[in-house]
């Protein structure tokens, strides 16, 4: 989309706090998102879904369906089992995985309850629906597993009989010397965890319009999603279309934390039948159907260890966790990347000695399942900080002070950690000092003193953690994904002097634009006003990821700088030219072209851009290049690792298990902070994002796989009234392998909002011995843990 | 999704509204502030052919004082009550209750009487009701004129009233508390503005608490009084009273709360309300 970015500040941009440009275009209501766009001729698919977590598809009846008002194409599985290809997300690096493959519209046999068995198009969304409820299915039902544990069960029911046994991947870590450290131990903290299953709830719904034009034997894409290249890769392949055939086009998008890096059935189906009746198609997930059909995630049950010394020294932490994913290996991320993940990093932000991780993730007849924002962080946080805790509390240490004992030293970098990760670079001694001055942790722990002489009781809970961002080809690459880790950004000058810059990167709410605009507004030397972006459009940027897993500022933000400093040397080397300077001498500062050294004028853009592009006969046969375009990939770091801390203070009501957050306090090391502002918000989101989980979001399934909750009635999402406020500060240690320095922000709060309340309510609860490592922490659960209910 | 196809009819008076229902029937539904109505329409939980539009009855309008009692048109919307001078001085418990109730966006349009039609188990308004011995005001399409039927007799089960499916709510009438009463609107809800896990509505002519009126919401099918629990106050005091709650009430259980849970937190909210009463007027 075009963007015309202005109200900003002067240079420098990169460092200061710019409001997002966009955000008065998005509050004003001018926003364009998907189903804002209405194509001449457009249709509208309303899709069945199957009522039944697993069940045999015997018969379709559509007639009826067929003959309503506006109905153009009614279709089954079958009928676009010929033009679009199966597929299931299979990685190679993730050794030994397996999966089914799944179909955009079930064949045969539905696999969980709200997958797509037949698709109607008629020309509004309501005579869809009027078609799809007159659609008759004949359906054996078929056992399910509906949850984590029937999945784990030896001899049980099987989510996909012909895999044999529901086990898509399991993974063994060992790293440093397990035995040595737990001869050591005086004392061994087990817990068992649960984490619940819970899903992204986008403020905008999955959407796309599939516009296939006949004439020109081309497919566009609008499309609610983080990966534009992505799906035209995918959908080329799937469609049986030359990569060429295929844009994609991402509007602006309403929120995505992962749910919308994926390849959908029915929003590939929605293509597939624009090219069967040769007019555009459009899909607008409403609420009922994305919480059945949106990837869900998280959903571990996870058994861990922590060997201390009575001094308070840890030595080895051990893993085992079992994750409850759906009936197939989402494509083409696959659905395991989370286990993986929380093999990498649980607890490798301490000194330890020893580790071991044991994850597994297991079919179930349950919504499909793949990367949520923080993907793995939340449980490895959770885990390894709830049995710091859990230590501490048992040797009778203060949280903080086991921490200060513990973790990684500024002096410890760069360093291999037991699981094999390589760390740059972190902070976590200075973050710990900070947000204890922060909270005032002493007179904090007074007034908690102080309250339960009062019979109030409130508690204190510390997280410290690491965030896995700017992820290299490591992620995905190696495993024969066709998803970019590098990015690219095409930056030009205007003939009136503006900045275009095209990027692989898009937002959805992030202001990944703003810190675009940043970097070039500083790289080129131009007031951020003057730029301009486009993002999203296969047709126009350069080829590139997208946006996830932290990487739009870190990687992406890189390449905009290095592409913007590539135009400025062009633009100094036409300037010398014209007026016969040296281009060394030459400067560009707020748009003018001046004398490095006296910051005398020489000549300002548009004079260079007039005479670049309309004059270029004076120039004595230079040529004078003003469109560059470059490429970043991280290459020394598999990823670049974030540090931070998370501190929560709550209160507990113990006679009716409810509580209250009274504060969050977030120290976060993202490297270079490229934009406070945007970093706190980042940062603010994130946490409500982990609060949901921890207090109130779960997808709740009966034991035949039926999502009991699924709607916004029943599944609770965090709202305003209820969230503290949250003081973020933050510690800068760049990665000396970008020249900006960034690392990524976007899930740390997320990542350590879980732990930080766990800590803080077991804190609250001491008094009472009682103990909650099951979330989410629902007031029953309270009073539970409380023996009141 | 998409509500299915209706007519929307918009009434002038109560007869012609109840005129338009006759005519018809089964296939039409009333509307008022349409805060219920309409999610339900959009979930397709219901299709109805046509909606009557009752937003515009003057019948159903305004907040008065009428031989000693409060009138509170049915079409009061929750937000219009927010200080109230007649409500603040004759039923103030409706006062403390509000911001219970929904959200703001929801109060500016939800209305008192819809609220009572619906009968929801766990809405505040007829819990009120009951604790304030309300009366409710209806009409229908048989030729008697207004009914008028006592809070104790109007809500009759799960979303189930002494309404008609032809009825209409014109008015609920409250008999004006005398200066001095003590009032106790508290709930329990895991979000600001969700429908109560468990709620109390409570009054009492003085703090000796010997005439206390205490309705429950959100642990039944519909809102409940327990005489045994009331009697036990006056008589023997609150632990009585909260043992008489324990073996009285058999809430429900909802998805996150089991019966056992539901039972606990009602008699925490029933000692909070009693101690409320007992403070300060
Ligand atoms: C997110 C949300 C949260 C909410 N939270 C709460 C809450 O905490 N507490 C609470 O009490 N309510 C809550 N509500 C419901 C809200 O208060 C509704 O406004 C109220 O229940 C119904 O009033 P209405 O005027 O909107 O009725 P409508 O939606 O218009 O109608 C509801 C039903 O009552 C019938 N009806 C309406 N008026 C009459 C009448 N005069 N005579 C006969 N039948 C009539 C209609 O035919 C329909 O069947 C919530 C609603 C939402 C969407």
């Amino acid at each position: 989309m075009n963007r015309i970015l202005r109200e900003a500040a002067d240079t420098p941009a990169i460092g200061a706090a710019v409001p997002r440009p966009n955000g008065r275009r998005l509050l004003e209501g001018r926003g364009r998102y998907v189903d804002d766009i209405a194509l001449p001729r457009m249709a509208h698919v309303a899709f069945l879904r199957s009522p039944h977590a697993h069940a045999r598809i015997l018969a379709i009846r559509a007639e009826t369906a067929r003959g309503m008002p506006g109905v153009l194409d009614v279709v089954t599985g079958q009928d676009l089992a010929e033009t679009v290809q199966p597929f299931a997300g299979l990685l190679v690096h993730f050794k030994g995985m397996k999966s089914a493959q799944q179909r955009c519209i079930a064949v045969d046999r539905a696999a969980w309850q709200g997958e797509p068995v037949a698709a109607v198009v008629a020309e509004t969304r309501r005579q869809a629906e009027d078609a799809a409820a007159r659609i008759e299915v004949e359906y054996e039902p078929l056992p399910a597993v509906g949850s984590l544990a029937a999945a784990a069960e030896p001899g049980g029911m099987i989510a996909q009989p012909e895999l044999g046994d529901n086990v898509c991947f399991t993974r063994e870590v060992e790293g440093g010397d397990w035995d040595r450290a737990m001869a050591q131990a005086d004392l061994v903290v087990e817990r068992s965890f649960r984490f619940p299953r819970h899903t992204g709830v986008c403020p905008e719904g999955r959407s796309v319009i599939g516009d296939w034009n006949p004439a020109d034997r081309r497919l566009t894409v609008h499309i609610s999603h983080q990966a534009p290249h992505m799906i035209q890769d995918c959908y080329a392949r799937l469609l049986g279309l030359s990569e060429s055939d295929v844009r994609v086009v991402c509007p602006d998008v309403g929120g995505s934390y992962g749910i919308k890096t994926h390849v959908y059935g029915d929003e590939l189906a929605t293509c597939a039948l624009s090219m069967r009746i040769g007019r555009p198609v459009k899909f607008v997930a409403d609420r009922l159907e994305s919480f059945l059909s949106d990837i869900h995630n998280r959903d571990h049950a996870v058994t861990a260890k922590l060997a201390v010394k009575r001094d308070g020294t840890i030595l080895a932490l051990g893993y085992e966790g079992t994750q409850a994913i759906g009936p197939y290996s989402v494509y083409p991320r696959t659905s395991v990347v989370e286990g993986n993940q929380i093999a990498n990093i649980c607890g490798q932000w301490y000194r330890l000695q020893g580790y071991r991780a044991k994850v597994r993730a297991l079919f179930t007849n349950l919504a499909p399942y793949s990367n949520y924002r923080a993907v793995g962080h939340p449980v490895a946080v959770g885990v390894t900080e709830g049995l710091v805790d859990a230590a501490a509390r048992q040797i009778g240490m203060d949280p903080a002070e086991i921490r200060r004992r513990n973790l990684l030293r500024d002096e410890d970098f760069p360093l291999q950690t037991p699981s094999g990760m390589k760390f740059e670079g972190m902070s976590h001694h200075r973050c710990l000092d900070t947000v204890l001055r922060m909270m005032d942790y002493d007179s904090l722990r007074a007034d908690q003193a102080e309250a339960r002489r009062r019979g109030v009781y409130r508690g204190i809970g510390l997280a410290s953690m690491i965030e896995i961002t700017n992820p290299s080809a490591m992620f995905y690459g190696v495993g024969g994904a066709r998803i970019s880790a590098q990015d690219g950004c095409t930056v030009r000058l205007e003939p009136q002097g503006g900045i275009m810059v095209l990027h692989g990167c898009g937002e959805q709410g992030q202001g990944t634009e703003t810190i675009f605009a940043q970097v070039v507004a500083d790289a080129v030397g131009v007031p951020m006003g003057r730029v301009r972006l486009v993002t999203g459009d296969t047709d126009a940027t350069p080829y590139g990821g997208g946006t996830w897993a932290s990487r739009g500022a870190g990687v992406g933000g890189e390449a905009a700088w290095q592409a913007g400093r590539a135009l400025r040397k062009s633009i100094l080397d036409l300037a010398a030219t014209i007026h016969q300077r040296d281009a060394a001498q030459l400067d560009i500062r707020g748009g003018i072209v001046v004398d490095a050294a006296t910051g005398e004028q020489v000549t300002d853009l548009a004079e260079v851009g007039r005479v670049a592009y309309f004059r270029p006969d004076t120039l004595g046969g230079v040529r004078p290049e003003l469109s560059v375009t470059r490429h970043y990939l991280p290459t020394q770091y598999a990823f670049a690792f974030t540090n931070g801390i998370l501190a929560c203070h709550l209160e507990v009501d113990p006679d009716t298990g409810f509580m209250k957050l009274l504060k969050f306090w977030a120290v976060e090391d993202c490297g270079k902070v490229l934009n406070p502002l945007l970093v706190e918000e980042q940062m603010r989101g994130a946490i409500v994002q982990g609060i949901g989980p921890t207090l109130l979001e779960e997808c709740l399934y009966d034991e035949r796989g039926q999502m009991l909750n699924g709607s916004m009635v029943d599944y609770l999402v965090p709202m305003a009234a209820e969230m503290p406020d949250m003081e973020v500060a933050h510690i800068e240690t760049p990665t000396r392998e970008s020249a900006i320095g960034a690392k990524g922000a976007g899930e740390a709060g997320t990542a350590g909002a879980p732990a930080a309340i766990m800590n803080a309510l077991n804190d609250a609860l001491s008094p009472f011995g009682a103990e909650l490592t099951e979330m989410p922490f629902t007031p029953e659960r309270i009073l539970r843990a409380l023996g009141k209910s | 999704m998409k509500a299915a196809g209706f007519r929307f009819l918009r009434a002038r008076c109560v007869a012609e509204a109840l005129a338009l229902k006759a005519e018809h029937g089964e296939d039409a539904r009333f509307i008022a502030g349409g805060q219920s109505l309409v999610p339900a329409l959009n979930l397709r939980l219901l299709e109805p052919r046509a909606l009557i539009d009752i937003a515009g009855l003057p019948e159903l309008t305004g907040i008065r004082v009428e031989r000693g009692r409060l009138v509170i048109g049915a079409l009061t919307r929750h937000a219009a009550l927010t200080g109230d001078p007649l409500v603040a001085a004759h039923a103030p418990l409706l006062l403390e209750a509000l911001p219970y109730v929904a959200h703001a966006a929801i109060r500016n349009r939800g209305t008192f009487g819809g609220s009572i039609a619906l009968a929801d188990p766990a809405a505040e308004w007829p819990a009120c009701c009951l604790a304030l011995d309300a009366t409710m005001v209806l009409t229908g399409p048989h030729a008697e004129g207004e009914r008028r039927v006592p809070a104790t007799e109007f809500f009759r089960g799960l979303y189930a009233t002494a309404l008609g499916p032809d009825d209409l709510l014109l008015r609920v009438e409250i008999p004006c508390q005398p200066a001095g009463t003590r009032n106790a609107a508290l709930e329990l809800a895991r979000r600001h503005g969700d429908f109560a896990i468990v709620g109390v509505a409570a009054t009492a002519s003085d703090r000796e608490l010997k005439d206390a009126r205490i309705a429950f919401f959100g642990v039944a099918d519909r809102p409940m009084r327990f005489a045994e629990v009331e009697r036990a106050l006056a008589v023997e005091g609150v632990s009585a009273a909260a043992e008489a709650l324990a073996r009285q009430v058999d809430p429900p259980a909802d998805l996150y709360h089991s019966a056992a849970t539901k039972r606990h937190l009602a008699g925490v909210l029933l000692r909070r309300a009693v101690d409320r009463l007992r403070g300060a007027a």
